[in-house]
């Protein structure tokens, strides 16, 4: 049980996916300015990273595995991935329609998102078991959401600042990434 | 509206060049330039898949119906990212080992996805590999500058892409500083160089 605690502190805040990984940096500088869309899009990636991981290393365990067809994951998981979304996003329209309007722009973005196809690599490359997948995708989704959450706070208080002219916008949000990163550094010392 | 094959290459040198104009594609940006070897390989990685699939979706494009195109270039771009993990496995290894996750992930990479959206489904096949090259050679410029400001600094020397060469730069009592090859270095770096964007572009 501890491995699976340790596993999931380690994925949130010792290895934040956006922070520390660099994964899924087009989505957190373009969803952050507003915290509606940075609370949206968390909650997109926490729902299809849990799908995407259990579809991904599936298909790795039953069919990729076994054939030796490795050299294929690239295409096998980008395709799975955007049928995924697809799927994903037909069924919430008809049978979710508030969680849809919630999320609704913010699904066809993750296709490209490099966090979840990126997390579906990690998991195949360490390895683990099912469960340790299940735990992993959760927590590295979670950890997505809590740093983007965060960054966003910052962003509405950085708009109404001053800033000097060239820093404005995407540079001082890096800057301000930066020194974020720095801090999640520090958890470094935990495990 | 005409522009000439050579104004499509040079845009992406500076007008349009990723990631400081376009600021797209950021995550090899960040995670790939501790080293400028590191940061030139994916660069040319990058480029390659970058012409081929500019060629390809450029020939294809009044076949793809409009309706499925995203899936459809997608799958062609996927297509020469294998080609490229396969022929780095064979040529390239150390490098390969690398750049790790980030091989694969060339496929997500919004640049070339939004080059075969916004010029190559739209444009003949010459025009196209002329804005793919520029494009990709501006951002292998791109990615071995931030390199070679992050390699400097955090490491103190300069390897050189493609050999085994590591130049020190500043002696041996030199202290590194280790901040910029870590994950903060690499965020606050690029917002100073986009910065620095700005200010020479007014």
């Amino acid at each position: 049980m501890s491995d699976y605690i340790l596993l999931a502190v380690s994925a949130i805040l010792v290895n934040n996916i956006l922070l520390i990984q660099y994964l899924g940096n087009c989505p957190f500088l373009g969803t952050s300015k507003s915290m509606d869309n940075a609370v949206g899009m968390s909650m997109a990636v926490v729902f299809v990273l849990a799908m995407a991981g259990i579809v991904t290393w599936t298909m790795e365990a039953v069919f990729l595995g076994p054939i030796g067809l490795q050299y294929m994951r690239t295409i096998v998981f980008i395709v799975v991935i955007a049928a995924l979304v697809q799927f994903v996003e037909i069924f919430m329209k008809k049978s979710m329609p508030g969680l849809y309007a919630g999320l609704g722009i913010f699904l066809p973005l993750i296709t490209t998102n490099c966090a979840v196809m990126g997390v579906c690599l990690i998991n195949i490359k360490e390895e683990y078991n099912f469960l340790e997948m299940l735990v992993s995708s959760f927590a590295y989704a979670a950890g997505f959401g809590l740093a983007l959450i965060l960054f966003a706070g910052l962003r509405e208080r950085i708009i109404i600042g001053r800033v000097p002219g060239p820093l404005q916008d995407v540079s001082i949000a890096l800057v301000t990434a930066g020194f974020m990163s720095l801090s999640f550094l520090g958890f470094k010392g935990m495990i | 509206m005409a522009k000439t094959i050579v104004q499509e290459f040079t845009k992406g040198l500076w007008d349009e060049i990723p990631p400081f104009r376009l600021v797209l594609g950021l995550c090899p940006v960040l995670a790939v330039t501790k080293t400028v070897a590191n940061g030139v390989g994916m660069g040319v990685a990058a480029t390659f898949v970058l012409v081929c699939s500019n060629l390809l979706v450029s020939m294809l494009r009044n076949v793809i119906p409009s309706q499925v195109r995203v899936p459809c270039f997608i799958i062609i771009i996927a297509t020469f990212v294998v080609v490229v993990e396969l022929v780095m496995q064979a040529v390239a290894y150390p490098l390969f080992l690398q750049l790790g996750i980030f091989i694969p992930l060339i496929v997500v990479n919004c640049i070339i996805l939004g080059r075969a959206e916004a010029f190559a489904s739209k444009n003949p096949p010459v025009p196209s590999i002329a804005d793919g090259l520029g494009i990709g050679v501006g951002f292998t410029i791109a990615l071995g500058f931030l390199a070679g400001i992050r390699e400097a600094f955090g490491a103190g020397t300069i390897s050189i892409p493609f050999s085994d060469t590591v130049i020190q730069l500043f002696g041996a009592s030199y202290e590194p500083f280790t901040f910029m090859v870590e994950a903060p270095g690499a965020f606050v770096c690029l917002g100073l160089v986009l910065a620095l964007m700005n200010l020479a572009g007014e």
